[in-house]
């Protein structure tokens, strides 16, 4: 009889813990497919607009976290030796306003950062295969690198966030802020996306996309339209660097010189997945791959012995591998018309 | 016989021949005879690299050799085939590991079961290795990086462009997680471990039929030292896939890879199978690679995981790039270029180091390059706390990423078309065409 009661009490407590450990899963996943996603549109909208598959995506959202923490934690500007005049008073905690308009700001900064290496780097090759636009972007990637490792080997690359590693309670299930931060990030990162689309600049990046003389003919500045795509895909790029680098995601909350600069390398799986051109694609892959991480990693802790640390890492690479063969174009991408 | 036009070719055999011109002949033993005279040390030849190299000049040489295999089989995939891969480093280290479990010393076969120490077989920390001669290791190193190529190629083949170059990279991070979760192949994912020397027996004796690890005289002829000894080795074998390479690249299958990288659909039309031969380019280059990547590795003595990574993939993109795509001289160039370069600046900050003090040019020059404490040089001549002044490890990517970017913008021919232009104008001197 109290064994019964024992047992019913237990079975609750199992059941109760495996609906929290869901949950908490679940919103992980769902976090980390935010900065995933973030990543994927930065990803998406400079191969739209010009083209490119952007390598150097990496060492620039680290750039973007790198910039944060300069402005925050120095109260400096990049590469200008002025004082920031928006960084929060020496030693404290910025308040969340202060913290967003310094994300702004850090943003601004590597939409620069964007626009420099276009004008510099891809402008030139215009009109060159596929290819060798991706070398050049791996090109600037080994080139800026050292500059990113270089800041953040430095003690203390904070990027300031302002609730730090707190969590609300649901339940028992622990949800940590910058999770729901992270996810609110991508939502507004999203819906400017989309109203972009449908704005002027957005239409003229569509034709562009669709075919660059046909658009050059109609009269689109096509010069004007790889600018902002690059400016717009690089500052996505550092948003989602500095999103991940909230607490309880592994850099938690500085800059990391292990794992920023692999970031945007984990988000490739997802923008094959969905498709190197669709917008939508990114959507569906970077919650499908950031899900299947995140439960991975939670579901399958207990053969961790065998499949080594860190395995979880390596469950996009593996999604996107079945994915290839099966599709080879991703599930959203356009094939690629192949004429003799 | 009057007048030779170049490039008249009254027989196929000419146009298949390995060196067609009289040129190239000269040019190609010409090299590789002040090549060996150098490296034996004849008094101005030997000269000529150490003022680039320093006095230790054979070292950093004689490493490019085992990468120059795995860049001509990078050359065959990327040059021949068309197929895009990044993922060149991950056969590399396909190739050696099987080396190393095959010839590095270690604890016997049970300790080569991957997860031993879960199935019960030895419970500790083994590490896997049978110390079997090089006779059986290398050929294996490149058999098992095929069987792995072959392995991957289902997805491979199918996938193409930049899908295919990103799924490649993926390979490689998956190799990086292999290499850490299978220490008993791969020794500490930080510091690696031994791997097995170059040298020839015909099973577990004592003393080696061939010793490349000792000075002394080679088949009772010439005295060498290790050095030399590993430089002309390897030299070899470079040689020797040289020739395989342009041998493949003239031959049946060749012909057919370079039809899929022109226009895949019409070379199916004409009746070379797409999916085949695609098979057989990746498998090619993935021998290569393990070839390449099991010398590498024994020639370094101790590779940790962490070394088959995205860069070293890159290193063979730049090198085919820099070189010039499509051809064994430019990937041979560009090699030089690619992997000396960074030893060239190296030794250069030592030289710009030494003259600090002595004021005129070279002070002034070393003045503002350089950093000791409180100037603004952008060059750290101490590798102390990281920080502004970056040491010239970390330049080196600078340069090495800066020299890509460049070169595809301004020579997309890479150097082996300054070489054809510079050839094209004197050809026609004193006329521009």
């Amino acid at each position: 009889m109290g064994d019964t009661a024992l047992m019913d009490s237990l079975l609750i407590l199992a059941q109760a813990s495996a609906a929290t450990t869901f949950i908490q899963t679940l919103v992980k996943g769902l976090a980390l497919g935010s900065v995933y996603i973030m990543m994927g549109l930065g990803f998406v909208i400079i191969f739209k607009g010009t083209q490119v598959l952007n390598f150097a995506a990496a060492a620039l959202s680290m750039a973007g976290a790198v910039f944060m923490s300069i402005l925050i934690a120095d109260g400096g500007l990049p590469f200008l030796p002025f004082d920031n005049p928006l960084a929060p008073a020496e030693g404290t905690t910025p308040g969340i306003p202060l913290w967003l308009v310094n994300i702004a700001l850090a943003l601004i900064f590597a939409a620069i950062v964007g626009l420099i290496i276009e004008r510099l780097a891809i402008r030139p090759m215009i009109g060159q295969p596929l290819f060798a636009m991706a070398v050049i972007t791996l090109g600037v990637e080994i080139a800026l690198r050292p500059f990113s490792i270089d800041a953040t080997a430095l003690e203390g690359r904070s990027i300031g966030v302002p609730w730090g590693a707190e969590s609300w309670t649901l339940g028992d299930a622990l949800i940590p802020k910058s999770y729901i931060a992270a996810i609110v990030m991508a939502l507004v990162a999203g819906a400017i996306v989309f109203a972009f689309y449908r704005s002027r600049f957005g239409v003229a990046m569509r034709a562009v996309a669709f075919d660059q003389e046909a658009a050059m003919a109609q009269g689109i500045n096509v010069a004007r339209v790889f600018q902002i795509a690059w400016a717009l895909g690089v500052a996505l790029a550092a948003l989602a660097g500095i999103a991940y680098g909230m607490a309880p995601f592994p850099p938690g909350g500085n800059v990391s010189q292990e794992i920023h600069p692999i970031l945007a390398f984990r988000v490739l799986p997802v923008i094959v997945l969905g498709g190197l051109d669709s917008v939508i694609g990114v959507l569906y892959g970077g919650f499908l791959i950031a899900l299947a991480e995140v439960f991975a990693g939670q579901y399958l802790s207990q053969y961790g012995s065998t499949l080594g640390p860190g395995y979880s890492t390596i469950v996009p690479y593996i999604v996107m591998l079945i994915v290839l063969v099966v599709r080879p174009f991703g599930l959203f991408g356009t094939p690629e018309i192949r004429r003799v | 016989m009057a007048y030779r036009r170049p490039l008249l070719r009254t027989a196929y055999e000419q146009d298949a021949a390995m060196l067609p011109t009289w040129f190239q002949r000269g040019a190609f033993f010409l090299l590789i005879f002040t090549f060996c005279l150098a490296a034996l040390g004849a008094p101005f030849l030997s000269g000529i690299p150490s003022f680039f190299l320093g006095g230790t000049w054979i070292n950093p040489v004689t490493n490019i050799f085992p990468l120059g295999i795995a860049a001509l089989g990078f050359l065959i995939l990327v040059g021949f085939t068309g197929q895009v891969s990044i993922g060149h480093a991950f056969f590399m280290g396909v190739g050696a590991y099987v080396a190393v479990s095959l010839g590095g010393n270690g604890d016997g076969w049970k300790a080569c079961v991957p997860f031993h120490d879960e199935v019960g077989l030895l419970d500790q920390a083994a590490q896997c290795g049978m110390g079997l001669p090089m006779w059986v290791w290398l050929p294996m190193a490149g058999i098992g990086a095929t069987l792995v190529g072959i392995l991957v190629s289902p997805a491979a083949v199918r996938v193409r462009g930049l899908y295919l170059a990103i799924a490649t990279i993926g390979l490689i991070f998956i190799g990086l997680h292999l290499g850490r979760m299978l220490p008993e192949y791969a020794g500490d994912f930080e510091s690696g471990r031994r791997w097995p020397e170059l040298q020839f027996k015909w099973w577990q004796e004592e003393t080696p039929l061939i010793d490349m690890t000792s000075d002394g005289k080679w088949f009772g002829l010439i005295h060498l030292t290790e050095e030399q000894k590993q430089f002309f080795f390897l030299l070899g074998m470079l040689l020797i896939f040289g020739v395989i390479t342009k041998n493949i690249a003239r031959s049946r299958t060749g012909r057919a890879l370079q039809a899929i990288r022109d226009r895949d659909i019409a070379a199916e039309v004409m009746g070379v199978p797409e999916f085949k031969y695609k098979l057989i380019g990746f498998a090619i280059s993935s021998f290569y690679a393990g070839i390449g990547g099991a010398l590498f590795a024994s020639y370094n003595g101790r590779v940790a995981p962490v070394q088959w990574s995205l860069l070293l993939s890159v290193d063979f993109i730049a090198i085919l790039l820099i070189g010039g795509i499509g051809t064994i001289a430019g990937t041979m160039l560009g090699l030089v270029f690619v992997e000396l370069t960074p030893e060239v600046v190296k030794k250069f900050t030592e030289w710009l180091a030494d003259q600090l003090g002595n004021g005129g040019l070279t002070g002034w020059v070393a003045d503002v390059l350089l950093t000791q404490g409180g100037d603004f040089g952008p060059i750290a001549v101490t590798p102390a706390a990281p920080g502004w002044p970056m040491s010239v490890f970390l330049w080196n990517f600078v340069i090495f990423g800066v020299l890509i970017v460049v070169f595809m913008i301004f020579e997309p021919q890479g150097l082996y078309g300054i070489w054809l232009r510079i050839r094209n104008y004197w050809k026609g001197w004193p006329f521009s065409y």
